[in-house]
């Protein structure tokens, strides 16, 4: 016997296919939708981002402070430490961070900075300051796409209140359809990691009398250091 | 939730003689239409990326189908579990097992309007679960036990001071001298008490902006974080979605997203747009150890097909309402259903029936900015003119609207008699009206007089006026 939901399913299905399709044979339609999922035409790509990549982080930069979020800029990984010390201290935050297993910032030069503390692996929620490695950004928006993983977990891109981001310039692209097809890339076409997350700015809500305030839920700041070598 | 869009015309008449709503509902036209504006005006391509929208949502509409079965398949690959829920209550009941499988005490909740429109919080309530809304709009209208009244800004219609006064009754933790005058300190306080729900609850319940059929995703759009911490944190994550939103590829969901935060908060995009793909892989170390998605129908598959298909294209921007002069005038509550505004106003009566949703189609004078100003182009003032016909069709309006409606018809075939009975009229109507030029009480027409004059008409009729227009050129 059938169970509710499988009969659920089915009823929606046909009572689609009877409204859309009548009769008809769905062979053409099958294909029609087989041809769209393989070959995802793009569609209307904005100008804005179509940019040689010495402008096109230009403009990431600009559209990312757009949005309350701050930038720094350093030459190689090796300087984020102190990129990343300097930005704890202009914030009056203890030398105390949280990040993943990502081995782009386990591997930088931290001796430069002996008295910043690194915990790595997922946070409980009682950290100040999470530190990720971005997968890739979008130069339109100034929006950061970080993927999930023990390299970077999701909880370190909400739970602390502070959000320092390390991309690197060369992963910048210019749309949405570049950056996620990148994301498809990683483990396969139609396969994504559990968790993507685009993060244009810090946490805000205007849920009260329609006043934007920064750092709802998520984390008050977002501090981007753009390694451009 | 009880329905109470039948007595529309009452809660209109409430909600103009409330002064705290009037004031609240300023913030509509303020902190909306403005910031809409200029954000479509920065990017040339914005037109370009609606016609585009609407063309990507008709060819979904017209396979969907198969993109249901495709994404289907492609959560399951993933580890994830679809269920299929005809009815509102299949749908509860379907989130009720998975809590009590959860063992769940709690449920934190993002924001989602499915979630309205099954009634979700009060069954679980009844049934011993205790649903947590996160967001900051949904936890002050849970405090105070109200609906939203909004779609995206569902405490649109509360004054900060009234929030302040919901946080120091329900917060009884917060000392007297604190201050909680500034939005800044309610934020805060929302924050830190929702904080701790967070990491306690044992489900976390989102909606879904998008189904992304090609990867079987989930998607939420949000400013806060909280959808984020509800679906990262507890051990099961349950996804609420109505069939239609399902968009076929990342390429697609890219295209609808850069008019979707424009065209709602003006925003060029929302801080978060986040993507869940099934529960968390090996190499995770944090995510829910259980995906489901509730799949809903609700009364959605009898529009494909009809001229109510075009709704199905629907967003939830927001846009509509926003621009809107009857929400801007009664706000979302009066409404008395889920949806409010222009959107409302055409997916009531078709989830819900004519018979109780007939009324909001009538709440419209057809001014046409929210279609203007829809993303996805959708005709809503048409397709609200076709519910007034199916109204009309079953002899639901009021018998005095039809007599009037049947009169002016049997007229309006007869053009001579038509003329004349204009000009016969007009020429009362002056002499009603006198020098003042303004009538203050009409036979018939106490429903406009009653709140103000009607100014007599002045020259000559339409028609004529017309006719002198062709013969001039």
């Amino acid at each position: 016997m059938a169970s509710p939901q499988n009969m659920a399913r089915s009823n929606i299905l046909s009572k689609i296919r009877n409204q859309v399709a009548g009769n008809e044979e769905n062979t053409a339609r099958r294909a029609a939708v087989a041809n769209r999922i393989a070959n995802a035409p793009k569609g209307v790509i904005p100008e804005r981002g179509q940019l040689s990549p010495r402008k096109r982080l230009e403009l990431f930069c600009e559209r990312a402070e757009a949005v309350q979020t701050t930038i720094a800029s350093v030459e190689s990984y090796d300087d984020i430490g102190e990129a990343v010390s300097d930005y704890l201290r202009s914030r009056n935050l203890p030398q105390a961070l949280r990040m993943g297993q990502d081995p782009r910032l386990g591997n930088a030069d931290w001796s430069t900075v002996p008295n910043l503390t690194r915990e790595v692996g997922p946070t409980d929620g009682t950290d100040l300051v999470g530190l990720s490695h971005a997968t890739t950004g979008v130069a339109e928006t100034g929006t950061l796409v970080l993927t999930s993983g023990a390299d970077n977990p999701t909880t370190v891109n909400f739970l602390p209140e502070n959000h320092i981001v390390v991309i690197h310039a060369s992963d910048i692209e210019g749309d949405y359809e570049t950056a996620l097809d990148r994301v498809r890339q990683m483990n396969g076409k139609g396969q994504m990691p559990r968790t993507v997350n685009m993060i244009t700015g810090p946490s805000r809500s205007g849920d009260i009398e329609q006043t934007i305030l920064l750092g709802a839920h998520g984390p008050r700041s977002l501090h981007i250091i753009v390694v451009d070598d | 939730m009880k329905i109470t869009t039948p007595e529309f015309k009452s809660n209109a008449v409430e909600a103009l003689a409330n002064p705290t709503l009037q004031k609240a509902l300023g913030n509509v036209e303020k902190g909306f239409i403005g910031k809409r504006q200029k954000a479509a005006d920065a990017l040339p391509e914005f037109e370009a990326l609606r016609d585009n929208a609407k063309a990507i949502k008709d060819h979904t509409l017209a396979h969907l189908d198969l993109y249901l079965e495709t994404y289907e398949e492609k959560v399951s690959e993933s580890g994830g579990h679809v269920h299929w829920a005809q009815t509102a209550e299949e749908a509860r009941n379907i989130v009720l097992e998975i809590c009590r499988k959860a063992e769940a005490k709690t449920v934190t909740k993002g924001k989602s309007m499915i979630s309205e429109e099954i009634g979700i919080n009060d069954f679980l309530d009844e049934n011993g679960i205790e649903p947590i809304e996160t967001d900051l709009g949904e936890y002050i209208i849970q405090l105070r036990n109200e609906a939203p009244s909004h779609i995206i800004a569902p405490a649109v219609h509360v004054l900060k001071e009234q929030v302040e006064a919901d946080f120091r009754a329900e917060h009884t933790h917060l000392d007297n001298d604190r201050n909680l005058e500034e939005p800044e300190s309610l934020l805060d306080e929302a924050r830190t008490v929702l904080r701790q729900k967070f990491l306690d609850a044992d489900v976390g319940i989102t909606g879904a902006n998008f189904l992304i059929a090609e990867t079987g995703t989930s998607i939420i759009v949000t400013n806060e974080g909280n959808g984020d911490l509800t679906q990262i944190l507890p051990r099961v994550h349950i996804v609420l979605a109505s069939i239609e939103k399902i968009t076929p590829t990342l390429e697609d969901v890219s295209q609808i997203l850069r008019v979707l935060a424009r065209s709602a908060t003006g925003q060029d995009m929302s801080v978060y747009t986040t993507f869940s793909t099934g529960p968390k892989r090996e190499a995770d170390v944090d995510g829910p150890d259980e995906y489901h998605v509730v799949l809903l129908d609700n009364g959605r598959t009898n529009m494909i097909g009809t001229e109510f298909q075009d709704m199905l294209r629907c967003i939830r921007c927001g846009a509509c309402m926003n621009h809107c002069p009857v929400y801007h005038a009664v706000g979302g509550h009066a409404y008395g259903w889920v949806y409010p505004g222009p959107m409302g106003a055409v997916l009531t009566p078709s989830l819900e029936g004519v018979e109780k949703g007939g009324n909001l189609p009538n709440a419209s004078t057809f001014c046409g900015r929210c279609e203007a100003v829809c993303p996805m182009r959708i005709p809503l003032p048409k397709m609200m003119r076709h519910w007034r016909e199916r109204e009309f069709e079953r002899n639901l309006n009021p018998t005095v609207q039809r007599w009037g409606l049947k009169t002016w018809a049997w007229f309006a075939q007869r053009p001579a008699l038509y003329s004349l009975g204009a000009k016969i009229a007009m020429r009362g109507l002056s002499a009603m009206a006198g020098r003042k030029g303004r009538l203050a009480s009409l036979p018939l027409g106490r429903g406009w007089t009653k709140y103000r004059d009607m100014p007599a008409p002045e020259g000559r009729t339409f028609q004529a006026q017309w006719a002198a227009q062709r013969d001039k050129r």
